[in-house]
């Protein structure tokens, strides 16, 4: 957290030096790392074809990434799948970031051989950032697949993941495990209940109290009484504002924990090797889905491996691969359909009923507003 | 810091300021207390290499790592992006905001924060000072100064998980009370991860770093002094509150400044202990700036800090202030 506490200040003073040089380097500096027509193509067949951009992407060698966790999503084995299969070189900076990390990791090394060539960001960062210029617009094959609600209509950025809010359970501490948001309120679970972190820092967090909201009278419109209920769980002592880990769900500190499924789900192989009991459900009384997105900077020192990566990621090696990680593909439904997505993998995911109702860009703006504001008096204090 | 001075002898300074007192900038040479004259002498005598060179490193790193951020954070903290078209433009707004509604509370949070930290630790720290430096051992004296080094640099993620493991809900403290004694932490109505949780867990550096910084001050009143009081009729209250309390209270003052800055801008340890239900300054900042939530806060971020700044600075230059007329009387 001290590093967190550095990195504005780094930043800023990166920010400054870059903008002092800026007026020498003109936008042809930029294109950097080597491919030609790469750098703007939107799309495989604009770059020449698939050949084509794997051939260029082999010669760039290598692909900056940043912010990805190895135990997220399954990144690691991502990661490690593309290096193997063509022989390019991942460079994955500061693994536990966050998207406002990676945005400013854009802005402040913008021009420079260590840029991010990709951000895995949340959607509305991806939003703001598309509205600064920021990404290249990229169709991948399978984008006219992806529904449209997960996808920006000219192909800036495109979510490649996404879960349900989820209860994470140690059944081994705590009996019965709650299998709603309502039945939280319970003096049983005393001292018990965590977030993953800060809901005004940490995605699933803030979507967690969304979603207790939804099940307790709210709507993706009016967030509060998620904020309330939360208010509540803290007064009688069963929500407990310790950022919950894998450590602290171990040690007994943090037996019940919201989170995406996904990462919840990770939770459980440490646990349950040593006598836990994992268990995650995603509660019927409040479906929340969150999608991460990726982009491509439009500076990227990297531009063929960048839209390479791409490729990777919604091939249907790739949006298997998130599927192993416990996370839902963007192309779940079209690969549903045709019938490539890994059945047993799909089985074994948390289930959701229904259609998933995701929030607009505003509902989500508003919300957060809501939050900032009400988040530390209501709960705190 | 003692490399050239070392090689002028006390009456080589005392002089000084009259043989190379032609400097117009340097204050005048009557204050032969203060340590200006100490430069001027050594710039007398030995004019190569310019005296300027050996701080450049220094005027550097300072520019660098705090004037240059502090400039930043003046510029953006005006500015504000429109949400539609993206342009910036000159604004209060961002500081109007760093004023009201929750941004407000985290103000007075922080500077509650600080004060109530600042004053438990500086009377505490004070009284145990106060009880080592009376000790002949000379043994307790230093174990005491050593412990009080580490511990005043003990902070951050550690020390919140430390006071975790001692008195969180699983806490080692916390099931002894509970079943030894029967005490249940939350009946007392305290609680680790709230203001006054934290307000605890400062204290456990505070007050090292408060024996710290007042222990050469109290070290410096000099037992003559008492004796020589007392030869000339004054009682005991007479010495403590002509002597000890003038010689004292600004060290007192410049100590409480200190700890006050540091708590006011501690981060780490309350980010850990109540991650995000506490509102502070300091984290409110660091939720702007870096998170997966709030997109677009970095000029709200840079009118917070110009707050902080506006309360720290100034009393960074009175504990300055302070810490020039004592080290008059204790050296």
């Amino acid at each position: 957290m001290k590093d967190h506490h550095a990195i504005p200040l780094g930043g800023l003073v990166l920010v400054a030096a870059i903008s002092l040089t800026a007026c020498g380097s003109s936008a042809a500096s930029t294109a950097g790392g080597g491919g030609t027509s790469a750098a703007t193509a939107s799309s495989a067949s604009a770059a020449g074809g698939m050949d084509a951009l794997v051939a260029a992407a082999k010669k760039e060698g290598k692909l900056n990434v940043i912010a990805l966790p190895r135990n997220w999503a399954n990144y690691g084995e991502l990661m490690d799948g593309f290096q193997k299969k063509y022989g390019i070189t991942i460079t994955d900076d500061n693994p536990d970031g966050s998207s406002a990390d990676e945005i400013a990791a854009m802005k402040s090394l913008k021009g420079q051989s260590r840029a991010p060539d990709v951000v895995d960001v949340g959607q509305a960062f991806a939003v703001s950032g598309t509205k600064e210029g920021l990404f290249a617009p990229y169709k991948v094959a399978t984008f006219d697949q992806i529904p449209a609600s997960l996808k920006s209509a000219g192909g800036e950025w495109v979510n490649d993941y996404g879960g349900y809010v989820s209860i994470g359970c140690d059944a081994a501490k705590v009996s019965p495990c709650p299998t709603s948001f309502a039945a939280l309120d319970n003096p049983a679970y005393k001292g018990k209940v965590a977030l993953n972190g800060d809901p005004l820092k940490a995605n699933a967090a803030f979507q967690a109290v969304w979603a207790v909201a939804l099940a307790k009278g709210g709507s993706l419109d009016n967030i509060a009484p998620g904020i309330d209920f939360f208010g509540a769980l803290a007064k009688s002592g069963v929500y407990k504002p310790v950022q919950a880990s894998a450590a602290t769900i171990e040690s007994g500190e943090t037996p019940i924990v919201l989170d995406w499924d996904y990462l919840n789900a990770a939770k459980a192989s440490g646990l349950n090797a040593k006598g836990g009991s994992w268990k995650v459900v995603v509660p019927a009384d409040g479906h929340l889905p969150g999608y991460y997105v990726q982009a491509i900077s439009k500076t990227a020192p990297h531009p063929a491996a960048a839209r390479l990566w791409q490729e990777y990621l919604y091939s249907v090696e790739g949006q298997n691969g998130f599927l192993k990680g416990g996370a839902r593909p963007a192309n779940e439904q079209a690969m549903t359909a045709a019938g490539t997505i890994d059945a047993t993998l799909a089985a074994a995911l948390p289930k959701v009923t229904g259609d998933p109702v995701f929030p607009t860009d505003a509902q989500g703006a508003a919300a957060k507003a809501v939050l900032t504001q009400k988040w530390p008096a209501t709960v705190g204090g | 810091m003692a490399e050239p001075s070392t090689a002028l002898s006390r009456a080589d300074v005392l002089a000084a300021p009259a043989r190379g007192g032609g400097r117009g900038s340097e204050p005048t040479p009557q204050r032969s207390q203060g340590d200006s004259p100490h430069r001027s002498g050594r710039a007398h005598r030995r004019p190569t290499p310019p005296t300027w060179w050996g701080f450049a490193p220094f005027v550097a790193f300072l520019s660098a790592f705090f004037l240059l951020p502090c400039a930043l954070v003046l510029l953006t903290a005006f500015q504000r992006a429109d949400p539609t078209t993206g342009v910036t433009a000159f604004s209060l707004q961002n500081w109007v905001d760093s004023l009201t509604g929750i941004y407000r509370t985290g103000l007075l949070n922080s500077l509650q924060l600080a004060l109530v930290t600042a004053v438990v630790s500086a009377v505490a720290g004070l009284l145990i000072a106060w009880q080592i430096c009376g000790l002949r051992s000379t043994f307790v004296r230093q174990a005491v100064s050593s412990s009080s080094a580490v511990l005043a640099n003990f902070g951050g993620l550690p020390l919140a998980f430390l006071f975790v493991a001692v008195l969180g809900t699983a806490g080692v403290l916390t099931t002894a009370l509970h079943s030894w004694f029967g005490v249940n932490l939350d009946d007392l109505h305290f609680s680790l991860y709230s203001l006054k949780g934290v307000e605890l867990v400062y204290l456990y550096f505070l007050i090292p770093l408060m024996v710290l910084v007042i222990t050469p001050a109290l070290e410096g009143i000099r037992p003559q002094w008492r004796e020589a009081a007392a030869s000339l009729g004054a009682r005991p209250w007479q010495y403590w509150r002509l002597v000890v309390a003038p010689v004292l209270a600004p060290s007192l003052l410049g100590s409480l400044l200190l700890l006050f800055c540091s708590s006011l801008s501690a981060f780490a340890t309350a980010s850990a202990l109540t991650n995000g239900t506490l509102a502070i300054t300091p984290l409110q900042i660091d939720t702007a700036v870096s998170g997966n939530v709030l997109v677009g806060q970095d000029n709200l971020a840079a009118a917070l800090a110009l707050n902080m700044i506006l309360i720290v600075v100034p009393l960074t230059l009175a504990y300055q202030a302070l810490q020039r007329r004592t080290s008059r009387w204790l050296r």
